[in-house]
């Protein structure tokens, strides 16, 4: 009698991992835990990277000139997620943006809410909602998610060489 | 063949744990010192190309965000290999080949300390029926030593030498600060085994690290470097993926590697090889006709330090710079990967163009 074939065998495989952020990311971290958003200035362009990783990554030069760049900013592009990720816990529809933070010259991603699917766009203006202080941490955690500020979209032009 | 040198060479600190930096940060410095030292820029750099290893930064695509070390604008031509450094630096070579582009760039980088480099080892076997069991590559290298011991080829004292010699040659270096003091074989021989017949002075200690080698073509290689160590004869081989089929007590394809090499055309005076266990430092001499006379390990080897992804490449830049510097014209840069030495890749290279 043929015995049923093995078609597939079970290997866990766990790995575990101590990471440490480096010089730069700790100086943004500890920023975050007092509310500021600290980027760093490429020393030959002027750009300023918001999450910082401690170099300008169009000249290799470490970036040390910390700026701190404003919670609010100009959606430059977006998404509608209509996906359930085992990872989210939000409810679907919802919007990822691609935000450029006022003071910052690179996009960065976050969730936007308080704002119906239909109506986001790019240009629209942006602000940081955070959690209450006494919770705050070294993590972006802090902020919740962006919002509507209710100003007037953003010129094409302002964030045109981000899109 | 187009005539390529190695014209200049960095590493970091090969350091236990460096805590304070992330890989770009541990990168830049490197690149910047390898392209200042032959006064070129980025924008003279054909091909950049880069080694490492997401599973130990536990990152999918990490080796991208190291290109932020590297100054990519406007965009460059750029490629990774999951491997030591010493493959991107074969890859260099294969693209200098062309003869369109004359300079290129390579850098690896490994940060071992966030996680355990001999689980990370296991994850690169078999999947189906060994990589299950978790075999370390310590362990793995201790069967490798005990058919070696049981073949005769080597002794425990040996290999104690080895240890004793590596300890001695990376004391007070700036690149293995944290180097063990040394200490004589009988000392090393009566301390505890850790992975039978292994001691802890047979197992390289896991690094953090990062190197950078420059490699020009042709003519333009004497006008940035007074002497470039030329590249006379540069192959790999690989036995086969499952340990368990191959005479541990042999290394074929470091054998043949060093044959398609050249290495035994004449004399080698300087031999960098990348043997993270002792006795695998043996059985390399061994396999590549390494005899008296030639200066094995000076710089104490990845047995001192063993920055996982850089190993080879530094081996490659440690043996390049006894010609950049004057003292020594026909050397050899060894790397390996895989278990228990399975792939092998060797560099010869001589003051003479």
């Amino acid at each position: 009698m043929a015995e049923d074939p093995i078609t597939g065998i079970v290997c866990p495989i766990r790995l575990d991992y101590t990471i440490t952020p480096g010089r730069a990311q700790t100086r943004f971290l500890r920023g975050l835990e007092s509310g500021k958003l600290l980027g760093q200035r490429c020393p030959a362009t002027g750009k300023v990277y918001m999450p910082p990783r401690g170099s300008s990554p169009t000249h290799g030069l470490p970036t040390t000139e910390e700026v701190e760049v404003a919670d609010r900013g100009t959606v430059t592009t977006f998404c509608v997620v209509n996906l359930q990720f085992a990872s989210t816990v939000r409810e679907i529809p919802y919007v990822c943006a691609q935000i450029l933070l006022d003071g910052a010259d690179i996009p960065f991603f976050f969730v936007v809410q308080e704002v119906d699917v239909n109506e986001i766009r790019m240009g629209m203006r942006v602000e940081a909602v955070w959690k209450d202080p006494s919770e705050w941490g070294p993590t972006l955690e802090n902020i919740l998610f962006f919002k509507p500020t209710g100003e007037a979209d953003a010129s094409r032009e302002s964030y045109k060489e981000h899109v | 063949m187009r005539d390529v040198a190695v014209v200049s060479f960095a590493q970091a600190p090969n350091l236990r744990s460096d805590r304070e930096r992330n890989e770009v940060e541990i990168v830049m410095p490197v690149v910047r010192e390898a392209l200042d030292s032959v006064g070129l820029e980025q924008s003279d750099i054909g091909f950049t190309v880069s080694g490492s290893c997401d599973y130990l930064t536990g990152v999918p695509f990490s080796f991208v965000m190291a290109l932020d070390a590297v100054g990519a604008w406007p965009p460059i031509e750029e490629s990774h290999v999951e491997m030591d450094g010493a493959w991107a630096l074969y890859e260099a070579w294969v693209r200098l080949q062309h003869g369109d582009i004359d300079a290129a760039l390579i850098y690896s980088f490994g940060k071992t300390s966030l996680t355990d480099l001999d689980k990370v080892m296991s994850c690169q076997l078999d999947p189906y029926t060994l990589m299950p069991l978790w075999p370390g590559a310590i362990s793995l290298a201790g069967l490798q030593a005990s058919a070696m011991l049981a073949a005769g080829t080597v002794s425990e004292a040996d290999m104690a030498a080895v240890a004793s010699h590596s300890r001695e040659a990376a004391q007070g270096t700036p690149e293995i600060p944290e180097a063990e003091g040394p200490a004589d074989v009988d000392d090393l021989l009566s301390r505890p085994r850790v992975a039978h017949p292994l001691r802890e002075h047979d197992i390289a200690p896991a690094t953090d690290g990062a190197a950078a080698i420059v490699l020009v073509a042709g003519d333009r290689a004497a006008e940035v470097c007074d002497k470039p160590a030329w590249i006379s004869g540069i192959d790999h081989r690989v036995d086969t993926h499952a340990p368990g089929n191959r005479d541990l007590t042999t290394c074929p394809s470091a054998r043949m590697a060093g044959e398609r090499a050249d290495v035994g055309r004449s004399h080698i005076e300087v031999a960098e090889v990348y043997a993270p266990f002792s006795h695998q430092e043996l059985l390399l001499a061994s396999e590549l006709g390494l005899g008296d006379g030639v200066d094995v390990n000076p710089s104490g080897g990845a047995l001192a330090g063993h920055t996982f992804m850089v190993a080879g490449l530094a081996r490659i830049g440690e043996a390049a710079r006894r010609i950049h510097d004057g003292t020594a014209t026909r050397v050899l840069g060894h790397a390996t990967a895989g278990p228990c030495l399975q792939q092998n890749l060797v560099c010869v290279m001589e003051a003479a163009r």
